[in-house]
């Protein structure tokens, strides 16, 4: 008899047990990202149909064109978000009244912050478990690792020149120049071009270039990222005259000043191997002929 | 007391030094050590002269900015608390360095920063912003009776500052997202020029608006006195105020067109200078410029060194600086 009713009283608590993992079990089917890096991730494992808003910067892929648009990291629209009733949304890590409001509504969130090359993998892989296509996510993931140790071996037993790996500058002068420090994507993407950074030693995500800076660390090659509306092929070769002032810096000197354009440098998701490649074709162009 | 000259003499002699010293030492100093023998080595052509190059292209430009950037803000900064008798007439306080700021703002935005037609673009845009925002004010303050008011001009000033800071944020709103960073660090001011072009573009600027102050000191003076006093003297005060507001303008227009918004130099250098020299304007328009550029000198010294190799904006540092002591200026001067 006591068996019985301790069994009975059990009940109640198995089925929230239940519950609950079904609940956690169904998969996210109305995802908002607020994260392009994370939208691209979503396209490339096939899950894509499932965004139903993205921020108001997102170009990639094209398909991206016909979701609704929510804001981006500084000026997120919640009531927007809210109305398309996601029951996911990625968040950055510094998101935080907005983590509130989503707690306070309920909706689940996955929060994403920029950091180096392997979390890029590591959270492919987390965005696939989180939405129930490990599976896909993981395959994916794998794939870009063996890609980029396909880059790294290509390369091994070249020389890694010293390289300035520029994200911002004015276009019309050597004022506000910023590089990639010794930590983040963009330097683990520079060393797995075969490029040595020139900021290894300052372990930050982005370092503020003086032109003294500039020109005390001596880099072999400059490579200058541009990305945005307002970029056309047109500008480029004016916007590396300005360096030419530099004239002791040995990149000025042997010509080997770079300017790219394109997203794929500056969104954290499965196109770095893309941007990568680029990097490093343009670091060894002899490997790659 | 010495009559007016040798005191005018010793001023200019002792701020003069200061100014020829740290003009001097400044460009020696850096994240980089540099040896003077190999920057003035001929036989290495400077192309490939390393030390040369930071002390030419990365520290002397800068150098020279930053005097002529201080000077300006502080020499601008005494004529407005002339004009105006009230010891919180700054560049800041009246709305000019943020009316400079938003025409520069308004010129990188739009790309007008392509000197197409030869004409450079953001010091005018920048003058022209400084003089309309002081045009606004100076009618507001001398539009319902004659004469100026000072409660008025400050008032305005303060709202202009407000007004146009929020219109400067609505186009950094507006605008791409990768040129909001650009601009957030625009607003805090940087003397990292990189060539002498800044400073060349702006000189005329500069020359009309320093030879402009050169005949105020004495009208000031009686200004300060009162307009009726002043005029009793033979004063044509409405000329002085233009000709003051214009080449105060002008100055603070170009200031900001090369650094960007930096504060507390019009404040804190005129009144630190006043301690010195006493309060005749002939003394405190000179030795306000030539401290001035000391003290944006030695502050973009301390923002380019203090945590080398990373830079602080030098905006930073003359509000840290210049805060503090500006306080401690008013509780030694209350007792």
């Amino acid at each position: 008899m006591k068996t019985m009713q301790a069994r009975l009283a059990a009940l109640p608590v198995i089925a929230l047990v239940l519950l609950a993992a079904a609940n956690q079990a169904a998969p996210p089917r109305r995802i908002v990202s607020l994260i392009p890096a994370v939208t691209e991730m979503l396209f490339a494992i096939g899950d894509g149909q499932r965004l139903v808003g993205v921020t108001s910067y997102d170009h990639f892929p094209p398909e991206v064109s016909r979701i609704a648009r929510v804001g981006g990291l500084l000026d997120p629209d919640v009531e927007r978000i809210l109305a398309l009733r996601p029951d996911l949304v990625i968040v950055y890590n510094t998101q935080v009244e907005l983590k509130q409001r989503l707690d306070r509504a309920g909706i689940g969130y996955y929060s994403y912050e920029h950091r180096a090359l392997p979390d890029i993998t590591a959270t492919l892989r987390a965005i696939g478990a989180r939405i129930g296509s490990a599976d896909r996510a993981n395959a994916a993931a794998a794939g870009m690792e063996r890609a980029f140790a396909a880059i790294r071996s290509n390369l091994s037993g070249t020389a890694h020149p010293r390289t300035m790996l520029v994200f911002e500058r004015d276009p019309s002068s050597l004022r506000n120049i910023y590089a990639s420090g010794g930590y983040g994507f963009l330097h683990d993407m520079l060393e797995a071009a075969g490029g040595r950074n020139v900021f290894d030693d300052l372990k930050q995500q982005s370092v503020e270039v003086t032109t003294e800076i500039a020109l005390a660390r001596q880099p072999d090659v400059i490579i200058e990222l541009w990305y945005g509306d307002s970029v056309s092929a047109l500008d480029l070769p004016r916007r590396r005259l300005a360096w030419n002032a530099l004239g002791s810096v040995p990149a000025v000197r042997n010509h080997r000043v770079y300017e790219l354009v394109g997203d794929e440098f500056v969104v954290p998701g499965p196109r770095v191997v893309d941007a990568t490649r680029r990097l490093a074709r343009t670091l060894h162009p002899e490997k790659y002929r | 007391m010495q009559p007016i000259r040798t005191r005018l003499a010793i001023a200019v002699v002792v701020f003069g030094a200061l100014l020829l010293g740290a003009l001097a030492f400044a460009p020696l100093v850096g994240s980089t050590p540099i040896s003077l023998a190999r920057v003035f080595d001929r036989s290495v052509p400077f192309a490939d002269n390393l030390d040369a190059q930071i002390f030419f292209i990365a520290r002397l430009p800068r150098v020279v900015a930053a005097a002529l950037i201080g000077a300006s803000l502080a020499a601008a900064g005494a004529v407005f608390q002339a004009l105006l008798r009230n010891p919180l007439a700054t560049p800041d306080t009246l709305g000019v360095s943020s009316g400079a700021a938003l025409g520069a703002m308004l010129a990188i935005t739009f790309h007008l920063d392509f000197s197409v037609s030869g004409l450079p673009t953001i010091p005018l845009a920048s003058f022209a912003g400084s003089l309309c925002a002081l045009g606004v004010v100076y009618a507001l303050a001398t539009g319902r009776r004659r004469g100026l008011s000072t409660t008025v001009l400050l008032l305005a000033g303060v709202t202009m500052t407000g007004f146009l800071s929020a219109l400067t944020l609505f186009i950094q709103y507006l605008a791409d997202f990768t040129a909001t960073f650009r601009t957030v660090r625009w607003l805090m001011g940087s003397l990292d020029i990189g060539s002498y072009g800044p400073i060349l573009t702006v000189l005329p600027m500069l020359i009309v608006a320093f030879g402009m102050f050169a005949t105020l000191p004495r009208p000031l003076d009686l200004i300060s006195l009162g307009a009726d006093a002043a005029a009793a003297r033979g004063v044509n005060v409405a000329r002085a105020e233009r000709s003051a507001l214009i080449s105060a303008s002008l100055a603070t227009g170009a200031a900001v067109s090369i650094g960007g918004p930096i504060s507390f130099i019009g404040l804190v250098v005129p009144h630190l200078v006043r301690l010195f020299v006493g309060s005749d304007h002939r003394l405190v328009l000179p030795s306000s410029a030539l401290f001035g550029a000391v003290f944006l000198i030695v502050c973009d010294l301390v923002a380019r060194t203090a945590f080398a190799p990373i830079e602080l904006p030098v905006g930073i540092i003359t509000a840290v600086i210049g805060g503090p002591f500006f306080l401690w200026l008013l509780t030694r001067a209350s007792r």
